[in-house]
């Protein structure tokens, strides 16, 4: 199923630093971080992502610091899901713990203008910006990440065992 | 079937006879930690999910290493709330007269021992590796499970052997080997991988050196670095050991996925100008750059012996009008050292300051805050946009020696030059 959304572009090696800068990590919930998420690339960000949008980067998205307080402000921005060509480990682990959608494609995707709409089937790994007509394929989760995700989160999981 | 020191680590962990890269496996976590920043969000998690208890109190700590000592209201109220969490779960919480960065703190308390699994919560919790330990960096809500479980599950890394060769030249420093490593490869150069570090200059460096390494590993993507334990190494860490450990060595043989030769005997002090870990050159590419700050510290570079080479340059010179210059040890033990040797003294005659164990302007959170404008060199392990303030600032990262010489010029500089 095609879920749309205003799709954003974001270059190689985009850090957590850059995501959500050191100044604002006093806070720890999605929804007081929303308002400072990506302002280390660039400020007007927080204020132009709405609910469903989607953010399409190039290579090592969310490389650098741990801080889950990244990947947090982004959900806390009501993002559909992040593409990248590549993720770096740890967002990618914290991303899937807090149940943020997100999609690997290897293949670089032609950048179109910003704000175009984009098209997400998150359960096929699938973008595009037409449609479906043309579409750019994801590399499937591992198992445990699929299993994860169908608890809601990494804790759910846990205490729904412990 | 024979396997890397990683493999054979993460396989006794995980109850198996052999891993292969690639494999999903769940593991026994040896020691974890978390700090100020992550507290909040994984204490409060296990609060949120009705977990009781954490899995061992004894493995697991707390510092509050990045806001404090309170720098505002807003960070207090986050201290508050790790103070009240540590308190609730009786985790050992450390900060003000025992301050320190994790990371190093876990290595000066014996508790990352050759042969461990070691999952921290900060991506350079990686550091440990070179102490023969498997050792990476997890967010808060993996930590946060470890602590409901005492386990956790990894992709098993294939192994990427880092080869040296070549004698190290005056002033080169572990630190100068992973800045032109990553500079080699690339941010991503190890991505997911385990970065083993091997050959004669490696023997060569003392441990610490060698923990400035696997700290940066993360730099370029690596899972963990990890360093098989030798004489040096035993030595280094028998005295702090908290606990029995069995050191894990490599069978050799074992098939790796790709060995990388390097060779060093060229290798001149190495500078990592803005705005990526890997833009890295010789100190010379960038001699004679003005600066506005200094900073000797860090995990990667605050300990004893980079203290000890910083003051061996900085005793009986001044720093230039020009700069400021900030030296932070990373843990109280290493304040105290620095004291007790009269290297506080030294930088303290030098015009430098001297600031109790923090994470300083590494993160860009307290004690050295660049404006837009500014340009700092430091000894710590990232450059990218904004990480030390403004994103109008400029980071350079090198060695100890190489930031001390450059305190005293000015500039860019050598101790050479001096």
């Amino acid at each position: 199923m095609w879920t749309e959304g205003h799709g954003w572009f974001l270059g190689d090696d985009i850090d957590t630093d850059q995501i959500m800068p050191t100044r604002y990590l006093a806070h720890s919930t999605a929804e007081d971080l929303a308002p400072f998420a990506l302002s280390g690339n660039d400020t007007s960000w927080a204020a132009t992502i709405k609910p469903g949008d989607v953010l399409i980067a190039g290579k090592n998205f969310g490389c650098g610091s741990s801080r889950e307080h990244a990947p947090l402000g982004l959900k806390g921005l009501g993002i559909q899901c992040v593409v990248a060509q590549s993720f770096s480990r740890i967002f990618y682990r914290n991303a899937v713990n807090i149940g943020l959608a997100l999609l690997t494609i290897p293949k670089a995707i032609p950048v179109q203008p910003q704000g175009s709409t984009a098209w997400i089937d998150f359960p096929n790994g699938l973008l595009s910006f037409d449609a479906g007509v043309t579409t750019y394929v994801g590399v499937p989760p591992a198992p445990i990440v699929l299993e994860i995700l169908a608890h809601g989160g990494l804790m759910p999981m846990v205490a729904s065992r412990a | 079937m024979k396997q890397t020191i990683t493999e054979k680590i993460i396989a006794q962990h995980a109850g198996r006879d052999f891993v292969q890269p690639g494999d999903l496996v769940d593991v026994s976590v040896d020691q974890t930690w978390s700090d100020d920043l992550g507290a909040p969000i994984t204490l409060g998690l296990l609060k949120t999910h009705g977990i009781p208890a954490v899995f061992d109190t004894t493995r697991v700590f707390v510092t509050s290493m990045v806001n404090a000592p309170a720098r505002s209201i807003e960070t207090a109220e986050a201290l508050k709330v790790t103070r009240d969490l540590c308190r609730a779960y009786d985790v050992p919480l450390f900060e003000m007269g025992s301050a320190a960065i994790h990371n190093s703190l876990g290595i000066e308390r014996g508790v990352t021992l050759p042969g461990e699994l070691i999952v921290g919560g900060n991506s350079h919790s990686c550091m440990a590796g070179a102490l023969g330990c498997y050792a990476t960096g997890m967010g808060s809500t993996d930590i946060a499970a470890i602590l409901a479980t005492g386990r956790t599950w990894l992709e098993v890394p294939r192994t990427i052997r880092y080869r040296y060769t070549g004698n190290l030249r005056p002033w080169v420093t572990g630190k100068d080997l992973i800045l032109h490593t990553i500079g080699q490869i690339g941010v991503a150069g190890a991505d997911n991988a385990a970065m083993e570090f091997v050959g004669d200059p490696i023997s060569a460096l003392e441990v610490e050196q060698r923990l400035s390494m696997s700290n940066m590993a993360i730099e370029a993507g690596g899972q963990n670095a990890i360093c098989e334990p030798d004489d040096k190494t035993l030595a280094y860490v028998t005295p702090l050991a908290a606990r029995p450990f069995t050191p894990v060595y490599g069978d050799p043989g074992a098939a790796i996925f790709e060995e990388i030769v390097i060779d060093i005997s060229n290798l001149e002090p190495v500078v990592a100008a803005p705005f990526l870990p890997s833009n890295t050159g010789s100190w010379r590419d960038v001699r004679g750059l003005s600066l506005d700050q200094v900073y000797i510290g860090s995990c990667t570079n605050g300990w004893i012996s980079d203290l000890r080479a910083a003051a061996a340059i900085l005793k009986g010179r001044k720093v230039a009008e020009n700069l400021r210059v900030i030296v932070i040890p990373s843990t109280t033990e290493v304040h105290k050292q620095a004291i007790e040797e009269g290297l506080a003294q030294i930088f303290l005659d030098a015009g430098a300051a001297f600031s109790m164990p923090t994470c300083g302007p590494c993160i860009g959170a307290q004690a050295g805050v660049l404006a837009a404008g500014e340009r700092c060199l430091s000894t710590s392990n990232r450059n990218f946009p904004g990480r030390q303030g403004s994103v109008q600032s400029e980071t350079y990262l090198c060695n100890p020696v190489i930031a001390a010489a450059s305190a005293v010029k000015g500039v860019i500089a050598s101790p050479d030059e001096l």
